[in-house]
């Protein structure tokens, strides 16, 4: 098993996802400069938050056009997990792998702060270890988080039951006041039809050790070890 | 002013208009043994302004202590370095963006951040923190203050926390706190002191030394514009007039991509072993970078501007060497070996170009074309520059009698309706809606983010230990007492930092004045330097770097004077660290003083002085509280004690709003957790709940460890009663004397002070 974690000019997460799965999970994990053709065989990838490019033009609109993009679309399409964080899940919306968009948050300002987002659906290579319903403390750091898509396409993603994380209250309530930037159905994560590729605005790779105040993001890293093994055995 | 033409005669009235007097001039001559051209005399204006040459400040700098066992580097590179262990350092340094800040906030900030970031970073350190100590106007339109006047210091907080967020946000660098404070001296011109830090290996460490005859000089970076000219010398250098919006073009704009590329692109160039020297180009661009990394290497350096990478066309030699464009860098490469650094910088995507090479003779050699455009010793330019002890006298004394200082409420007064109002003070009220458009956990080091302690904590994942940092500075002390509000500024730092359970181990300043050709504000520099110097020592921190900043004044009115200090600390176990919020239903809450036994001669006179004194009854006045720094040292020494020995569950130390503030604070930063607390003594119940004598802090501990805290604090000469419980009932209550002077509910007390910055600011 073996995660790829993917720089792209401008990323600035690259390293706390890394620090995640190979210091803390002790996984394997190498880096995978934006240029590269291919995965270097890795298992999964990630997506790290950061300002590919600078933002400039839009959110993950250049870093998409990156060479390395190519080989990530081919490995989603073939089932390979991909996870996008923050400006991650920026560029798998701008790419298309993922449904919707972003807009500036509600109050149009950069907000980092613990947030509380409760896990909506086990059913995914990113959620299976967690158990639904629960409330995990996650920090959220963007000024673009604002998920936003039409109707029909939301009504799918409910029916799908591909949204994986909604922003909640502390108490677990989903509403406006635990909504941080006015996303749509205050959606914090969602997956494709195909359940392999996710994106979320929060920073699990941020929440992985107690003296962080919060290890609650381990539980996402550890739903895709457990599908990796999962599949590792079922192809066995 | 003549900026285009090479073939203008330079005459004394030119060099004026470039800020050079006649004497200065005369030197020029004499160096040169002719007369400069345009070219020359814009090098020599923008490397002898106040802002690049220290003229007026040196003699004093001087006196301040910078040595120390764990200093590698002190004053006079791009940053000061230290010691801490396990192979590594830290490089620090404080520097002030305040007039650019005024005139164009967004990018005066951004702009301020990348070039510290930058200074960080070209010693070979990966920047790990940055922290900003600001400064504003007031926010609302009082006595002092007029309401446009209000709206132009709401507008410009709002630019400066986007721009300093902006930078760092992308940059990927986490802003993990500072201080915030407001008076109405800062209305026409705001402080924006950024802080970064960043650790290297230690035998890695980078220096700006142009070394090895022949060996290539580097362009690196962003492409050179005529943004910028003549920032440091007219803009820096000079007080404001109506006419300084006008100075809009001379703000650089910032491009924090470009920075984190440049970052990563130079890390990486250090690493081949290729590089030999490097400076980034901040104020005075190419024409500093240059001749200073020359002058330090006792080389020459000859460039040819033609193959400076150029965003217009037709630039003059003039306005190529005195452009302040962002995101550049100069280096020198090992002769034979430049492909391997340029091949870093083409995979970064990053415009880098042999400019020029190093020369024997000591002579900066500018070329355009081929065509000398400048040629002038860079020693003397760099090192030789005016030196001026500028005449010093105090100003008058304040003639202050009893009926100008603050009146104490009578005895058993409730005070819950000013305490409330000092909370919503915009100083002491919560910065949490400003700090939290910064990014403050980015690398997934930051162990206390904003608010969370004293002073922020950082851990080097390499290693068990963590580094705290802390800055502060008291403008309206300084203003009442400069080289008393000097001392309390370094010993307020170091408190802060032990109050995070970390060792004070080194500082870094940021003076920032009025104009030095004033003898009250030379005076006030003078005798700040003094207090800086005296504590620093006293407290072992010494000055490891840091910037001045003169001219900080508009319409012939200078601000505060406001030495800001920045304290590094050392927690040898990061586990250790000790935050503010209270943590235990039951446990006690003590009071640790490290003059137990200090006696206040006039209490109206130094609580005049205080934040409670300003914010309810409008009176700045008095003198500031006396200091004692042995009693700091005993603190100080006792916190990190209590630290290692894990013995307290929260530490605070007392400062703006005293006793009653910091309880409140400890509180608001638990979960719903209260306090009561009774006290007594000889002094009138405000003084004592609000007064801010420094040396003195709050623990909270789990009453089985009592017994053991106060063994720890006898130890140290440290005084320790137990004041109080920590309570589960939502409720803040103390008594002085055995009457209730402040009673009300944890909850609606936070919300005053958690909100009552954003209402001030009036946001849509």
């Amino acid at each position: 098993m073996k995660f790829g974690v993917v720089v792209f000019p401008g990323s600035n997460c690259d390293h706390d996802a890394f620090h995640a799965i190979g210091h803390v999970l002790q996984k394997p994990v190498e880096f995978i400069w934006h240029q590269s053709q291919d995965l270097h065989g890795c298992d999964a990838i990630i997506l790290p938050g950061g300002f590919s490019y600078g933002d400039y033009l839009r959110t993950g609109a250049i870093a998409r056009f990156s060479p390395v993009m190519k080989a990530v679309e081919q490995f989603a399409n073939k089932g390979g997990l991909v996870l996008g964080i923050c400006n991650g899940f920026q560029i798998l919306l701008e790419a298309g792998l993922l449904p919707g968009a972003m807009m500036r948050n509600s109050g149009l300002r950069f907000i980092c702060k613990h947030v509380h987002i409760r896990v909506e659906d086990t059913h995914s290579p990113f959620t299976c270890a967690a158990e639904a319903g629960q409330i995990l403390t996650i920090p959220i750091a963007h000024s673009d988080g604002n998920y936003s898509c039409d109707e029909k396409t939301l009504a799918t993603l409910e029916r799908n039951h591909q949204v994986l994380f909604r922003y909640t209250t502390p108490g677990g309530k989903d509403d406006a006041a635990g909504n941080p930037n006015g996303s749509t159905a205050n959606i914090a994560g969602i997956c494709n039809e195909q359940r392999n590729v996710a994106g979320l605005m929060p920073h699990p790779e941020r929440a992985v050790e107690q003296v962080l105040d919060s290890n609650d993001g381990l539980v996402i890293f550890r739903s895709m070890i457990e599908a990796l093994v999962g599949a590792a055995k079922a192809t066995a | 002013m003549a900026t285009a033409q090479t073939e203008i005669k330079v005459t004394p009235e030119i060099a004026a208009e470039h800020g050079v007097t006649r004497e200065e001039f005369a030197r020029i001559q004499q160096i040169l043994g002719r007369d400069p051209n345009i070219t020359e005399l814009g090098i020599f204006s923008v490397m002898w302004s106040e802002h690049c040459s220290y003229k007026s400040s040196k003699v004093h700098l001087k006196r301040l202590p910078t040595r120390g066992k764990l200093v590698v580097q002190g004053p006079g590179e791009n940053a000061g370095v230290v010691d801490i262990g396990d192979g590594l350092v830290a490089a620090f340094k404080i520097e002030s963006h305040n007039h650019p800040s005024y005139v164009e906030p967004f990018q005066g900030a951004t702009t301020g951040v990348g070039g510290i970031l930058r200074d960080i970073f070209t010693m070979g350190a990966r920047p790990i923190a940055v922290m900003d100590s600001l400064r504003f106007g007031e926010l609302n339109a009082s006595r002092t203050t007029s309401e446009e006047d209000a709206a132009k210091n709401r507008r410009i907080l709002d630019g400066v926390i986007r721009g300093v967020g902006g930078y760092g946000n992308c940059f990927g660098v986490p802003t993990v706190g500072g201080e915030v404070a407001f008076e109405p001296c800062y209305s026409q011109n705001p402080l924006v002191n950024a802080l970064a830090l960043g650790i290297a290996r230690k035998d890695e460490i980078f220096l700006a030394k142009a070394k090895g005859t022949g060996n290539p000089v580097i362009y690196v970076g962003a492409k050179t514009g005529r943004d910028g000219i003549h920032g440091a010398s007219l803009l820096a250098s000079a007080e404001f007039t109506e006419e300084s919006q006008q100075k809009r073009p001379n703000v650089q704009v910032g491009d924090p991509f470009m920075e984190k590329l440049l970052l990563e692109a130079c890390l990486e160039a250090m690493k081949t072993g290729a590089v030999v020297a490097i400076q980034d180009m901040g104020a005075a661009g190419l024409t500093c970078s240059t001749c200073e990394m020359a002058s330090r290497g006792g080389t020459g350096v000859e460039i040819d501007l033609a193959r400076v990478p150029q965003r217009e066309t037709g630039m003059t030699p003039y306005e190529i060497m005195l452009s302040e464009s962002q995101e550049r860098m100069l280096l020198v490469a090992d002769s034979g070996r430049e492909g391997e650094v340029l091949a870093v910088f083409k995979k970064w995507g990053l415009d880098a170009t042999v400019v020029g090479e190093v020369t024997e003779g000591g002579m900066l050699v500018v070329k355009n074309h081929g065509k000398v455009a400048a040629n002038i010793p860079a020693h003397p330019l760099a090192e030789e520059g005016p030196v001026y002890n500028r005449p010093i006298a105090e100003p008058t004394a304040r003639k202050e009698t009893a009926k100008d200082w603050f009146q104490f409420a009578a005895e058993g007064t409730e005070l819950t309706g000013n305490f409330t109002k000092l909370l919503a003070s915009p100083t002491v009220a919560s910065k949490q809606w400003i700090t939290e458009q910064y990014d403050s956990m980015v690398r997934t080091n930051t162990l206390a983010g904003p608010g969370a302690s004293d002073a922020a904590v950082v851990r080097i994942k390499e290693t068990k230990r963590a580094l705290a940092l802390a800055t502060d500075g008291n403008g309206r002390w300084c203003y009442l007492n400069p080289k008393v509000g000097a001392m309390h500024a370094v010993a307020e730092a170091s408190r802060n930092v032990a109050a995070s359970g970390a060792r004070p181990i080194a500082a870094t300043n940021c003076l920032n004045f009025g104009s030095p050709e004033k003898p009250e504000v030379m005076w006030q520099f003078s005798q700040a330097i003094d207090g800086l110097g005296e504590a620093c020592v006293a407290l072992g921190a010494p000055i490891t770097g840091g910037n001045v900043s003169f001219y900080n004044e508009t319409l012939g009115k200078s601000i505060y004077p406001t030495p800001t200090i920045g304290i590094l600390g050392i927690l040898e176990d990061a586990n250790d660290v000790m935050k503010v919020a209270f943590r235990k239903e039951g446990d006690a809450i003590l009071l640790l003083d490290g003059a137990p036994n200090a006696k206040t001669p006039n209490s109206a006179q130094e609580f005049s002085s205080s934040e409670y004194s300003k914010a309810i009854a409008g009176i700045v006045a008095g003198e500031p509280p006396a200091i004692d720094l042995a009693a700091e040292k005993r603190l100080i020494d006792c916190l990190v004690a209590l630290a290692e020995a894990k013995a307290v569950h929260s530490a605070h130390d007392l400062s703006d709003g005293g006793l009653a503030v910091a309880a409140a604070e400890s509180c608001f930063a638990s979960a719903g957790l209260g306090a009561q607390i009774a006290t007594d003594g000889e002094a009138d119940a405000e003084h004592a709940l609000f007064g801010e004598r420094g040396a003195r802090a709050i623990v909270s501990v789990a009453s089985g460890n009592v017994a053991g805290v106060l063994v720890t604090a006898r130890q140290y000469g440290v005084g320790a009663r137990e004041i109080g419980k920590v309570t589960r009932d939502n409720s803040l209550r103390i008594e002085y004397k055995g009457r209730a002077v402040i009673a009300a509910t944890v909850s609606a007390l936070q919300d005053t002070w958690a909100h009552s910055l954003e209402r001030n600011l009036k946001l849509p």
